[in-house]
């Protein structure tokens, strides 16, 4: 949607679709953000695989909000609010989901047979 | 009758009888709203990739004493990977710049561009599981593999179908130019192929990264 041809579109429309500058910003940042955690893992910087796991887990959520604001334009005004509130809401979501289905699931393998694994792995 | 005289006339229709419901729709131009049903729609979409996610953390350790992420997955072909789509993703980018100067040549070129990029994407991804199949990890092995061809495949197969909707869109530019109605659709397919990037960006962290360090 251009500016010229719906005067009052550009308010409500996502009429914004950044600039050569800000393009160009945000493939440099998740350029940076995606290798770090790469070269984290193949090099294995840290010794503690937990402190990798969270350290390129901080990397993926920021690189996320850099694609929402620098790719998909995403702001607190475009469509009055309401694709923000859609976002949130989604996010809302999207963290019950896997939180819940991870809580829930956790004694998934609690009730066994001991030794399964070990006795599987015998088998042709 | 009374009751009738006593309704705002500008609720009544020519004939005296009341209206229940807008005497004329209230006027949106054209396509006006389609930027935040399509955003709606892509949020339908990322609770389908949530499901897959959490499938996927649920069932990722549950390799039934067959091969694991580790013997699996070779890193610099998933990184190769993430550098196509990103790719693809800032020539896309350049693509919308080039349509709002109006330029049809360039706005052209550079979607086709992006989806040689996404041919790339998809070439590599279909050569891993090419891979993976032949070496006898395949979607029936274990939960780990069901569950790991379930998500990182459906995201293949938006990438597929965002391939076939950028080539329909580029012969409709083609055919009519870069009317409203097909920079609308340019803006739509825009989002999709940034929201399938954020969601590669959990895929190469929670699938290939974790799954290397477990």
């Amino acid at each position: 949607m251009s500016a010229h041809d719906h005067g009052h579109d550009h308010d409500h429309g996502s009429g914004s679709h950044g600039t050569m500058g800000s393009y160009m910003i945000g493939f440099g940042l998740s350029v940076l953000l995606t290798a770090i955690p790469f070269w984290l893992v193949m090099n294995q910087t840290f010794a503690n695989p937990q402190v990798t796991a969270f350290v390129i887990m901080g990397f993926a959520m920021v690189q996320i909000i850099v694609h929402m604001i620098y790719f998909l334009h995403m702001n607190t005004r475009s469509e009055g609010g309401w694709s923000m509130m859609a976002l949130l809401f989604t996010l809302v979501l999207v963290v019950i989901t896997l939180s819940g289905s991870m809580w829930v699931m956790y004694h998934l393998n609690n009730n066994m047979m001991p030794h399964m694994e070990h006795d599987m792995s015998q088998m042709p | 009758m009374a009751t009738r005289s006593a309704i705002d006339p500008a609720f009544l229709d020519n004939d005296g009888n009341p209206l229940f419901h807008l005497g004329e729709d209230p006027h949106h131009p054209e396509g006006s709203s389609t930027a935040l049903g399509f955003w709606i729609y892509l949020m339908s979409d990322c609770l389908i990739f949530a499901c897959l996610f959490a499938i996927y953390a649920v069932l990722g350790g549950n390799y039934a004493a067959g091969p694991g992420p580790r013997d699996l997955f070779d890193l610099n072909l998933v990184a190769l990977n993430t550098a196509m789509l990103l790719f693809s993703s800032i020539t896309y980018g350049f693509a919308m710049l080039a349509m709002e100067k109006d330029k049809v040549g360039a706005t052209q070129a550079w979607l086709a561009i992006t989806g040689l990029f996404g041919l790339a994407f998809l070439s590599i991804e279909l050569y891993e599981f090419a891979h993976l199949i032949h070496e006898g990890a395949t979607p029936q092995r274990s939960g780990f593999l069901s569950a790991f061809f379930a998500l990182v495949g459906t995201h293949g197969l938006h990438v597929t179908f965002g391939i076939i909707w950028l080539v329909t869109l580029m012969v409709q530019v083609g055919q009519k130019g870069l009317i409203a109605a097909n920079q609308r659709r340019l803006m739509c397919l825009s989002m999709f192929w940034h929201f399938l990037d954020v969601i590669w960006i959990g895929v190469f962290t929670f699938v290939y990264l974790m799954g290397m360090l477990r």
